[in-house]
């Protein structure tokens, strides 16, 4: 449900191709109900977990003891690199999301939603806020939505930029006005979230599906499929292929089908090599993997992460080392000091691989760089941040191994000439 | 209870606590450094690794942070696990990364934690080959030095600051390994608690900047056990010396009373003891040096003494023992306690309502735990700092109590305060002044004295309306919405008090009101009927105040002393123009026809003298004072004294053989004091249990001053001799002044620096701390002299009148210069404020005086002009003066002020 020139669907296009029907459907149902379709329908959250959004939701305190303000929170803060399907959804379909927005905090009984934009998305932040009039003017937002005696209000909070406010609680402290400092689970969000209040924080993407799982029902949407979870996703693919761009596609679509059907295959000299299959945070897929379902559960077996499903695609001509030094300068730069092995350990890494694609690399260089996957890895580290960055590095140590040794005897960079 | 399985081990250990603290308790050493006993825990320097073993043959084992996960029954965990401690020496060598290696000249070297726990990972080779990070250090002020290119970034300094201590100058800035923890400009740190940064600190960041201007090594310092003397709260301090000067204050643990934490007047106001005015030499009025046995002075006292013409004063600053001693000498009835008669009234009051009345008075560290509050009259803050401290503390306790619902353990700090929000347990403060805990507070109530004295009564009134006191009628002064809302707090008050679980009154004597007191009083007594938990807690203005009132309840007799004129003055440790105005104590001294004074530092008191024998301070002298809530502790001389300063007690023993009299002679120790005083004044029983005699030893050997790792066995004079001359010998207490002695760590009680195996800095504590660590207790508590035994003051107290004088004074104290000795310090006085006036800024206009202007007044016979500053908060009819600053005028509560009429310049 998108206009084709760009401009985004007004709410009288998007109800008359049957907009603000789910929620009128939702209002039929108590809200455990809409939490127990959301997990029948198998909605897995899309921001890159991957976890279902319905068992998400059933954390949330419910009932007359629960505390009276609950928060819903849209992620929109869309800084993954190479990741850019949010910004779709909000520039063409702001309404879509605030369906998913209203029915989702009438689930969890939430009396207020916060919509956290990345700081670049000002076309999205404008484009909301005239939905979000629009939508109250329509009854849509406001008291006693449709006489179902449920209030919510919804507001906008444009971020500051940086990449630990799209970390779930992260992007709490951020709200609060703090330091985006991530904070220990437990207590989850759904119990201690924002200010202290039960709040669920889902993405664009994943709240963008619940309107059609009330409209349609959750056998519908799960249906959707090809693989594992219900629904469909949207893919994106970058890097020198001939369409990058975003697809809405069945969950499980293959890797292979991606890139040459609806990435168009490789521009014409350039071989596919590898790819992130989810953003910067994620492990290369070779090919090796061509043949894997783009679902949660089996990019997962192939030692990778779907991630947020858009696609960076390395090709043979463009140097792995400094493809990955890429990106973890930004995850060094953006690390937010809070805690020890991600605040020192990502800018050496960072500084090793600059050293080795400058041709000053030394052997022990990549003994340092393995220790350093292991120590920033999961667990480890205070949140997800430094994993995330050592997933590429891991990967590419492990596929890429005789280019890093190239460098380091060559002194040089062997894809650079002379 | 749980049993816990640590490297095979089975351990039964207690599952209130993390599973770090637990670790540290069984005596285990586990590296950390975002963890603090006080701060509790927030995961994120990832240093106190280890492995939780689970799954059947461990096959889903996975590192955690101890100081995260809690202590559960069944557990079992790894440290020596291979994983865990290869990740614990990454975790060492990425905060290398970037701090510099400069421990053999850095400040914080052999006392620095940082270099501990490097040593505990076995990290020791450092791989990068990258430059380090550097960044530009601020001014912070007269206290505290910066270095920022050694943090770690643990976060310690801003949680203590801004989340314990309620500081906000303090902060974060930046972010990924360019994180700065700073203010947002150059200037002095506000809190009146920055000091204890230098102990939070792990390493050298935030380090002494007193210390630094007569720097020496750590392991050089030759150090006691203390308490402080700047106020009447009796915080613990380890006082370090080193070629006989005082060189550094570090605060001393001790569960009852401060914890770990001191005020910056206690770490940074001992320079007094270094200073120009040091009196060094007993002398004569002429200046010349004095020799006793010859002396025509003392030929005179002891025929005056024979006739019983001599009058003592004692001092609320001085020692029990040298109180006690001169009582000894001049004999009960020439004794006098050296306050004024005002404040006399006032402590004798309070400590009264202690002994006899219903309610206990609270410690330090109780105050952290009560969870509803009423402060009346006192600015705790610049009164007894530790308070405020205390009382950041208590506003949490309700607050904390919902934790439980959702499973967050106390100790999750992050957790806790984001689950808590800004949520604030009730605190009021019932005072005519600003005061800096309203930031904290429910409500800080400012209203004048009469009006305060009535809703007080009201508040009793609601509390318990059959027995409590006739409601004062007397009307609300101002506008009828200012009547209602006085109606609506009291309220609100009495409501608050009424259903806590254990409430707290905190009242003292710094407004000088006796009603105010006895009001504060009747509060107590009916919350008590209410509920037995019911607390209270005076404040008084100095060290041994409480000390000094239970030895004699006779105050300054400056106005009483008629009839025949008396012989000889005696003055312990007292500037007596601080305790009347010019005129009044001219008339005292000049009664007398000869004066012997005994201090430590010239006063107006000592330019009288005709006799001055110079005293030690605290750091030259054994003694015990009695603090607040009526504790008696212990302080330990920390260094050998110059040759002709003696402590005041000594002073008055060596008198007492010159004079031949029978008691004193019988006395040549400390310990012959502390046991006649045991023996002699019922009140001070159990004083003998606040420390070890001076006769232990632990397997025959003394207890050390200095420690093990001292540079040279017994070059404590180095900078004079090399030859190393025999040290002195310390008859008064178990320590030698030198490393000579046991090598081990000492017994409870006697810690004179802090270290353990493998532990040099502040945070060997944990080692120590009998809630952390099993077996031995870093301090002791002291004893509680004073426990309520409810036989009088059933009844409520009827009021005083308030005066009716046509201003009320309010003193104006201050943190940083109220205080006699502290303000000699450099740091201290640096921080004082300037002296001014305040006023009602509605009357001031009718009076016609304007802001900034300079105001002539006349405080009882003292002229004086200030700079006004007006405050339309201010009540009116009530003018505040700065007091206790050098060069401003003696005022007291009651002291009677007017306007100097204009036009009379000359």
């Amino acid at each position: 449900m998108m206009r084709t020139d760009g401009a985004p669907l007004s709410i009288q296009e998007y109800e008359q191709q049957g907009g603000y029907q789910g929620l009128r459907k939702a209002f039929q149902f108590n809200p455990e109900e809409i939490t127990q379709m959301v997990k029948d329908a198998e909605l897995q959250g899309r921001g890159g977990a991957g976890f279902s959004t319905g068992t998400k939701w059933s954390f949330v305190p419910m009932g007359k003891s629960a505390p009276e303000t609950k928060y819903l929170i849209v992620n929109g803060d869309e800084m993954e690199p190479g990741t850019f399907k949010d910004r779709l959804l909000l520039e063409g379909n702001p309404h879509q999301m605030l369906e998913g927005i209203i029915i989702s905090a009438y689930a969890i009984q939430a009396s207020e939603a916060v919509i956290f934009l990345r700081w670049a998305y000002k076309m999205s932040a404008n484009r909301l806020a005239r939905a979000i009039s629009e939508a109250e003017q329509a009854g849509y937002i406001g008291k006693n939505i449709l006489n179902s005696g449920f209030n919510i209000k919804v507001s906008i909070h444009t971020s500051v930029g940086r990449y630990m406010c799209g970390e779930e609680t992260g992007l709490l402290s951020a709200l609060e006005g703090k330091r985006s400092l991530p904070r220990a689970k437990p207590p989850f969000p759904q119990i201690s979230g924002l200010f202290g209040k039960p709040s669920i924080v889902n993405n664009v993407e994943t709240l963008c599906c619940v309107p059609h799982i009330m409209d349609k029902g959750p056998n519908w949407f799960k249906g959707l499929s090809n693989g594992d979870g219900g629904g469909t996703k949207l893919y994106g693919a970058s890097g020198n292929v001939r369409n990058p761009g975003i697809y809405e596609l069945p969950l499980g679509t293959p890797l292979n089908e991606l890139i040459e059907v609806h990435a168009g295959g490789m521009i014409d000299g350039y071989q596919f090599r590898a790819a992130l299959p989810g953003g910067a945070s994620t492990d290369f897929l070779t090919t090796e993997h061509l043949e894997v379902k783009m679902d949660f559960k089996s990019v997962s077996a192939c030692g990778s992460r779907l991630g947020t499903g858009t696609i960076i695609v390395l090709d043979d001509r463009t140097c792995p080392v400094g493809f990955v030094h890429n990106l973890e300068h930004f995850f060094a730069q953006e690390s937010c000091g809070w805690c020890t092995p991600c605040r020192e350990g990502l800018p050496w890494v960072e500084k090793i691989l600059k050293s080795i694609e400058d041709g000053e690399g030394q052997q022990e260089d990549l003994g340092v760089l393995q220790e350093h996957t292991v120590g920033l890895g999961p667990g480890m580290t205070f949140c997800a941040l430094a994993p995330g960055a050592m997933a590429p590095l891991k990967s590419a140590l492990k596929y890429f191994k005789t280019d890093f040794e190239a460098h380091i005897q060559q002194k040089r960079c062997t894809y650079k000439n002379n | 209870m749980a049993t816990i399985t640590v490297d095979g081990r089975n351990f039964d250990v207690g599952s209130d606590k993390n599973l770090l603290e637990t670790l540290l308790w069984l005596g285990f050493d586990l590296p950390y450094f975002c963890w603090h006993p006080s701060l509790g825990s927030v995961g994120s320097c990832r240093q106190c690794a280890v492995k939780k073993i689970q799954g059947e043959n461990g096959d889903r084992s996975q590192l955690v942070m101890a100081c995260m996960e809690p202590t559960i029954d069944g557990m079992e965990v790894s440290i020596q696990d291979k994983q865990a401690s290869e990740f614990r020496a990454n975790v060492i060598e990425w905060l290398m990364l970037n701090h510099p290696h400069d421990c053999p000249v850095c400040d914080e070297g052999g006392e620095c934690h940082l270099q501990d726990m490097t040593v505990m990972t076995g990290h020791a080779y450092r791989r990068s080959r990258f430059k380090k990070r550097t960044h530009l250090n601020q001014d912070l002020g007269p206290c505290i030095n910066h270095e920022m290119n050694r943090c770690i970034q643990c976060y310690r300094c801003v949680r203590f600051y801004n989340d314990y201590a309620g500081g906000d100058d303090l902060q974060v800035f930046s972010a990924h390994d360019n994180v700065y923890f700073g203010r947002h400009q150059d200037g002095t740190l506000e809190s009146e608690f920055s000091g204890n940064l230098v102990e939070v600190c792990p390493t050298g960041v935030f380090t002494d900047k007193t210390l630094k201007s007569h720097y020496t090594r750590k392991w050089d310092l030759t150090s006691a056990p203390s308490v402080c003397h700047h106020c009447s709260l009796g915080c613990n301090i380890l006082a370090g010396e080193r070629y006989g000067s005082l060189r550094r204050i570090l605060n001393r643990y001790n569960p009852e009373v401060n914890g770990y934490f001191i005020c910056d007047r206690g770490r940074f106001g001992y320079d007094f003891v270094n200073a120009e005015d040091r009196i060094l030499v007993p002398r004569e009025r002429d200046r010349s040096e004095v020799i006793l046995e010859s002396s025509p002075i003392i030929a005179s006292l002891k025929t005056a003494l024979a006739s019983g013409e001599v009058k003592g004063v004692g001092s609320p600053r001085a020692s029990l023992e040298s109180n006690f001693a001169l009582r000894e000498l001049v004999g009960s009835d020439n004794f006098y306690n050296g306050m004024s008669g005002g404040e006399s009234e006032l402590v004798q009051l309070a400590l009264d309502f202690l002994s006899n009345g219903p309610v206990k008075s609270t410690s330090l560290t109780e105050i952290e735990h009560c969870d509803a509050v009423i402060v009346i009259g006192e600015d705790l803050t610049n009164t007894a700092p530790m308070m405020d401290l205390a009382l950041n503390q208590s506003v949490r306790v309700q607050p904390l109590e919902q934790l439980g619902q959702v499973g967050i353990p106390e100790w999750n700090d992050a957790a806790a305060r984001e689950y808590l929000q800004n949520q604030k347990g009730p605190l009021y403060l019932l005072m005519p002044q600003p005061s800096k805990l309203s930031r904290i507070a429910t409500k800080s109530f400012r209203r004048g004295i009469p009006e305060l004295i009535r809703l007080l009564s009201e508040i009793t009134g609601l509390l318990d309306p059959s027995n409590g006191p006739t409601k004062v009628q007397q009307p609300a002064s101002g506008s009828p919405n200012a009547a209602r809302e006085a109606d609506e707090t009291v309220k609100e008050i009495a409501a608050a008090l009424a259903t806590a679980k254990r409430p707290l009154v905190i009242a003292g004597t710094s407004m000088g009101s006796l009603p105010l007191m006895q009001a504060a009083i009747n509060i107590a007594i009916a919350l008590h009927r209410k509920n037995e938990n019911t607390r209270v807690s005076f404040v008084f203005p100095e060290c041994n105040t409480a000390g000094a009132a239970m030895m004699e309840e006779k105050s300054l007799p400056a106005g009483q002393l008629s009839g025949t004129a008396p012989h000889t003055l005696i003055v312990l440790e007292n500037d007596l123009y601080r305790r009347g105005t010019p005129n009044q104590i001219d008339e005292f001294i000049n009664r007398f026809k000869q004066v012997l004074v005994l201090d430590h530092s010239e006063t107006p008191t000592t330019a009288r003298a005709d006799l001055v024998l110079a005293s030690g301070t605290f750091a030259e002298a054994d003694g015990s004072l009695v603090n607040h809530e009526g504790r008696v502790q212990r302080f330990i001389q920390v260094q050998a004294a110059d040759e002709l300063v003696l402590e005041s007690w000594r002073w008055i023993l060596k008198l007492g053989k010159l004079v031949d009299n029978q008691k004193l002679t019988a006395y040549s120790e400390f310990d012959h004091l502390v046991d006649a005083i045991e023996q002699g004044c019922v009140q001070f029983a159990g004083i003998a249990r606040t420390s070890l005699p001076a006769d232990y030893r632990v397997h025959g050997q003394r207890l050390t001053r200095a420690p093990h790792r001292y540079s040279g066995r017994t070059s404590m004079f180095a900078n004079h001799s090399v030859s190393e001359p025999r040290p002195p010998q310390d008859q008064d207490s178990p320590f030698s002044f030198t490393m000579e002695g046991h090598p081990g760590i000492p017994p409870e009680s006697a810690t004179s620096h802090y270290w353990s195996p493998g532990w040099n800095s502040v945070q060997s504590i944990t080692k120590f701390r009998s809630e952390i660590s099993r077996g031995r207790q870093q301090s002791d508590p002291g004893v509680r002299l004073i426990e309520p035994s409810g036989k009088a003051y059933l009844e409520y107290l009827k009021l005083a009148q308030t005066h009716d004088h046509q201003w009320q004074l309010v003193p104006l104290h201050h943190i940083f210069g109220s205080e006699e000795m502290s303000i000699k310090s450099p740091a201290i006085a640096a921080r004082s404020p300037e002296p001014k006036i305040t006023l009602n800024s509605a009357q001031a206009e009718e009076h016609g005086i304007k802001a900034g202007s300079t105001l002539a007044i006349i405080i009882d016979d003292q002229e004086t002009a200030l700079p006004v500053q007006l405050d339309a908060d201010w009540p009116t009819d009530h003018i505040g003066i700065t007091a206790g600053l050098p060069g401003l005028p003696y005022m007291e509560g009651n002291s009677i002020v007017q306007l100097k009429p204009p036009g009379n310049e000359n």
